[in-house]
């Protein structure tokens, strides 16, 4: 080992020292004038993974074999969709640097982004707050579904179950609604594509879609995250359902749709009442209706026998007959008629008896109101149904009058 | 009366001849017309619902814009 002699008056051909900084900065130069350690990208596994107050990220990339220190300022991380964890693993890329009050060489990170199944992950969480951020998802937004669809649009794979079964569901449930198939590619790169044109291409000729898909892993159903897809979907003009893989699986579409649905033939049964409902609801409305005439009828026949009593001038006795008569015809007739129908019907009467006692016009003639009406049969029920002079006929309980309007006088 | 296209309509139009009938102002002419057209609105609610069998047909893209073909669904 030679002897260095440094003196003040040293000549000059002894070696010059670099001060410290001066090699710091030779070898800061130095990386960053080589072009392949710029810009580069590495894969690794997180190690050491710290966050400091001021949102900056330090951590370790590394493999099997060797370990890097990475920084990642809080400019670069603000955007980062994903929170960085010990062993996760990521693509990072930056630009290898000199901290030099260290002496180390790191990896500034620029953009860092998890590798295989994190990726899909980071990616939807990146769309879902972007969308979120639009208000897309917002409550507010959701449209009610249709009570009764006439077309029901279904986006789905032309080949696969879930078109069949959807239909199986709608077959019992309500084969009124024609369906209408958009078929779409469901999986693969050009799926969100395929599944945004099906969508356009129905969306006017149908009352709601249903987008449908049956189960996959979470890239299978990836498609079904495209951002241009669930714009598609919020700016659909008829209400969307979504319904896709199982009943576990979320995807943006689910949450930008109008409803969600955990599995096609859930979707199904959401957007269609049940024939079955349907037909009761049916039955008891011909049963009220059935009990009001009725009803109304005998309080007509009641009326016009105790007034017929009463008074008894000829001209009285005929209408009262008349209207006997018109009753008989026309009443029994029906009643008939519907008799028959409610029991050959599913449900017959028993849902009406509840009903019967809906109030009949006549009851209320009875208890000493009149009804005001044109002669065309309009009813006078306003002030402004009627103008001065107009010739009124006036019903009571046991007959009419026929009065002229003399004058008006609104109530204040 | 015309008769109502969909089903939708036609479930609403019975409803509002029930609810016409049931109310207390109408006069007895029109009880009887309204109960005449209900009745057929039920018959036609029930015939609707009887009769309908689902119609599914495939949105295919054709020379002069997208056309419905019929599809079979077993």
């Amino acid at each position: 080992m030679g002897t260095v002699t440094v003196s003040s008056d040293a000549d000059a051909r002894a070696p010059k020292a670099l001060t410290v900084t001066e090699l710091s900065r030779l070898l800061r130069d130095t990386l960053r004038s080589n072009p392949l350690l710029t810009r580069v990208l590495v894969r690794g596994e997180l190690s050491d993974v710290s966050r400091t107050p001021n949102g900056h990220w330090f951590f370790s990339l590394r493999d099997a074999g060797a370990q890097i220190p990475c920084a990642l300022f809080r400019e670069a991380a603000e955007g980062l969709g994903f929170e960085p964890d010990d062993g996760m693993e990521v693509l990072a890329s930056g630009d290898v640097e000199l901290y030099s009050r260290r002496g180390e060489v790191q990896l500034v990170v620029r953009a860092l982004t998890p590798a295989g199944v994190g990726a899909f992950w980071a990616s939807f969480q990146r769309t879902r707050k972007k969308l979120e951020a639009e208000g897309l998802f917002d409550a507010v937004r959701k449209r009610p579904l249709p009570t009764f669809p006439r077309r029901i649009g279904v986006v789905t794979s032309e080949a696969g179950a879930v078109l069949h079964d959807i239909v199986t569901v709608l077959r019992r449930r309500f084969p009124l609604a024609e369906v209408v198939l958009s078929p779409a590619l469901v999986q693969g790169p050009d799926s969100p594509a395929s599944l945004r044109d099906a969508l356009v291409r129905v969306q006017d000729r149908v009352d709601l879609v249903l987008v449908a898909r049956g189960g996959g892993s979470l890239e299978d159903l990836e498609a079904f995250n495209d951002e241009a897809l669930a714009r598609a979907i919020a700016s659909c003009p008829v209400p969307v359902v979504s319904a896709v893989g199982h009943e576990t699986d979320v995807t943006i579409a689910d949450f930008v749709a109008d409803m969600r649905a955990p599995t096609p033939s859930a979707a199904a049964e959401l957007v269609s009442p049940d024939v079955d409902d349907l037909s009761s609801q049916i039955a008891s409305l011909g049963g009220t209706l059935v009990g009001s005439l009725r009803n109304a009828l005998r309080e007509r026949r009641t009326g016009l026998a105790a007034s017929g009593r009463r008074l008894s001038p000829q001209a009285l006795r005929r209408e009262i007959q008349s209207t006997r008569e018109r009753l008989a015809r026309g009443g029994a007739d029906l009643l008939d008629t519907m008799h028959r129908q409610l029991k050959e019907g599913r449900d017959g009467l028993s849902s009406v008896a509840g009903r019967l006692d809906a109030v009949s016009p006549f009851a209320t003639l009875r208890r000493g109101y009149a009804i005001a009406e044109h002669d065309d049969g309009r009813l006078v029920t306003r002030i402004e149904d009627a103008s001065v002079g107009d010739p009124l006929l006036i019903r009571l309980q046991d007959g009419r009058l026929h009065v002229h309007v003399d004058d008006k006088e609104e109530d204040p | 009366m015309t008769e109502p296209k969909s089903f939708e309509d036609a479930l609403a139009s019975l409803e509002a001849k029930v609810e016409e009938l049931a109310r207390g102002d109408v006069p007895l002419d029109r009880a009887l017309a309204a109960f005449e057209e209900g009745l057929a609105l039920y018959r036609q609610c029930h015939e609707m619902l009887d009769t309908a069998e689902q119609r599914v047909t495939k949105l295919v893209a054709a020379t002069d814009g997208l056309r419905e073909e019929p599809f079979p669904v077993t």
